[in-house]
């Protein structure tokens, strides 16, 4: 390894080390490849020159470290992402979770909510709204309050109206929102079920028991022991028979926690947690 | 341009060339391949001449549509020599197997040798993107590393291929004139001076000689 090369990995270190001394994101257990990326660009897109200075800028300016916040949460979703899975939720996860009273879903990572809007449509088509909380949590309060304003830029429609009739949807998808000049707004039927609140994964804990746990490209972003961490925290979050679905290249088979759970749809990565 | 793809049409050179980097103690490990749709028969003609107990680990991204999971993978494993598979997030980079990015995902390289993926925007109108892959492998593999750029209809590739070579790695490009599109070879020709610019089929026989004289 070169000199230049063995700086520039010390000085990503310590940038990460001074973001969570001073705004509390912990970010030094994330998968580093990726992250280093992120930062290169930022500093390319700034007038800075090297890790370091951008570590004093961050240190010094908040808004600057917001900027920067964005682009280390990667907040690229869409609604229905993965049509083959939410097909998979619709008709086994859904259908089985018919058989409660009452169900409480948790989608951990949320970022910009169009999942949880994509979730929330299942659960009215089968009749289960009325009987649902949702969970929507994530560490980042920006695109929270996206998620929570319900507007998405109208051109996306299209690729979503797609999405949820691979998904197996049969109403008419523009019946879920409102278009108004640029925006598509989301029913308020959508959203009165759905809590809206900051939660680290990283760093905070339990706070409920979920029937559905939904985690869906965030653990790629984590290193090994923090995705260990993680499948702890949702192991201990789910009631036995509980499911968890992750992303269609995530999977629990290398983690600690693997004969905790069994597998339900292995292709979408859905599982569950064992008695 | 034209000096490029002169120079190694020449045996001799490429002779001089390998010494060279031989004499440097160079030690490949790693090759990654960049090509983009409907570039399947170009990686079948440098898959199909590498033997089974090939002892690089070979990296492959090639643009594709995010719905094909598992086609490109059944359909290179049924033809060549070597094990293919999908790239598993977390998964330990060996030797002598075939990896393939997932569609729809980028595919980077951690320090520890395993996979790591991310669903941030396409770059270069791509996700996977050859450049996202080949800059994060020669940050790991340094002067270890062999980059390959094919057929293309696009400029991705070109920026990765610069950084494998400023890591001290080896790059090879498909000659524009063999290519069903030559945009891709070109432009990384364009960025980068390579140290070899073949046809597929001479491509696969380098990386042979690379391998057992390594």
């Amino acid at each position: 390894m070169n000199n230049t090369n063995e700086n520039e990995k010390i000085e990503f270190d310590l940038i990460l080390e001074a973001i969570y001394q001073k705004y509390g994101y912990d970010f030094r257990n994330y998968a580093k490849a990726s992250l280093r990326r992120r930062l290169r660009y930022r500093l390319s897109q700034s007038n800075l020159k090297t890790i370091s200075e951008m570590q004093h800028k961050l240190l010094n300016d908040k808004e600057f470290f917001d900027t920067l916040l964005l682009d280390l949460t990667i907040n690229v979703t869409e609604m229905f992402r993965d049509p083959s899975f939410f097909k998979a939720l619709r008709e086994i996860v859904i259908y089985e979770l018919k058989k409660q009273p009452f169900i409480k879903v948790w989608h951990a990572g949320c970022s910009s909510g169009e999942e949880i809007y994509s979730t929330a449509i299942l659960l009215k088509e089968n009749g289960m709204y009325e009987s649902s909380l949702i969970y929507a949590t994530d560490t980042n309060e920006m695109v929270l309050d996206k998620a929570k304003s319900g507007i998405f830029p109208i051109e996306k429609m299209k690729d979503f109206t797609v999405n949820y009739r691979k998904a197996g949807g049969l109403a008419s998808f523009a019946d879920y929102y409102t278009a108004r000049y640029d925006n598509a707004i989301m029913d308020n039927s959508l959203k009165k079920n759905i809590v809206f609140s900051n939660h680290n994964l990283v760093t905070d804990s339990v706070f409920g028991e979920m029937d559905l746990i939904m985690c869906r490209n965030v653990l790629i972003y984590f290193n090994r022991e923090l995705q260990d961490r993680v499948f702890r925290l949702f192991m201990d979050s789910l009631r036995p028979g509980g499911f968890l679905c992750l992303g269609s290249k995530e999977t629990i088979r290398f983690s600690s926690f693997s004969e905790n759970f069994e597998n339900v749809i292995e292709k979408e990565r859905v599982y569950r947690r064992i008695a | 341009m034209r000096s490029a793809s002169n120079k190694m049409r020449n045996p001799e050179m490429i002779q001089k060339s390998r010494n060279d980097y031989i004499e440097k103690g160079n030690k490949y490990k790693v090759v990654v391949i960049g090509v983009s749709t409907g570039g399947l028969k170009a990686i079948k003609a440098i898959l199909s001449v590498l033997p089974s107990g090939f002892a690089l680990s070979i990296i492959i991204v090639m643009h594709r549509h995010k719905e094909t999971d598992g086609y490109l993978e059944r359909s290179l494993n049924d033809e060549c020599n070597m094990h293919v598979k999908q790239a598993d997030e977390k998964e330990e980079i060996k030797a002598g197997i075939v990896y393939v990015a997932p569609p729809n995902y980028h595919l980077l390289i951690e320090d520890d040798g395993t996979f790591s993926m991310s669903v941030e925007g396409p770059v270069n109108y791509a996700r996977p993107s050859v450049d996202v892959v080949f800059e994060s492998a020669a940050e790991v593999y340094g002067k270890g590393l062999i980059g390959v750029i094919l057929t293309g209809a696009n400029k991705d590739g070109s920026r990765g291929l610069k950084k494998i070579k400023e890591a001290g790695g080896l790059a090879i490009v498909q000659t524009p004139e063999t290519s069903e599109a030559a945009e891709m070879p070109k432009a990384a020709i364009a960025a980068v001076d390579p140290d070899y610019v073949l046809p597929l089929d001479e491509i696969g026989l380098l990386l042979r000689k690379l391998e057992s004289e390594r």
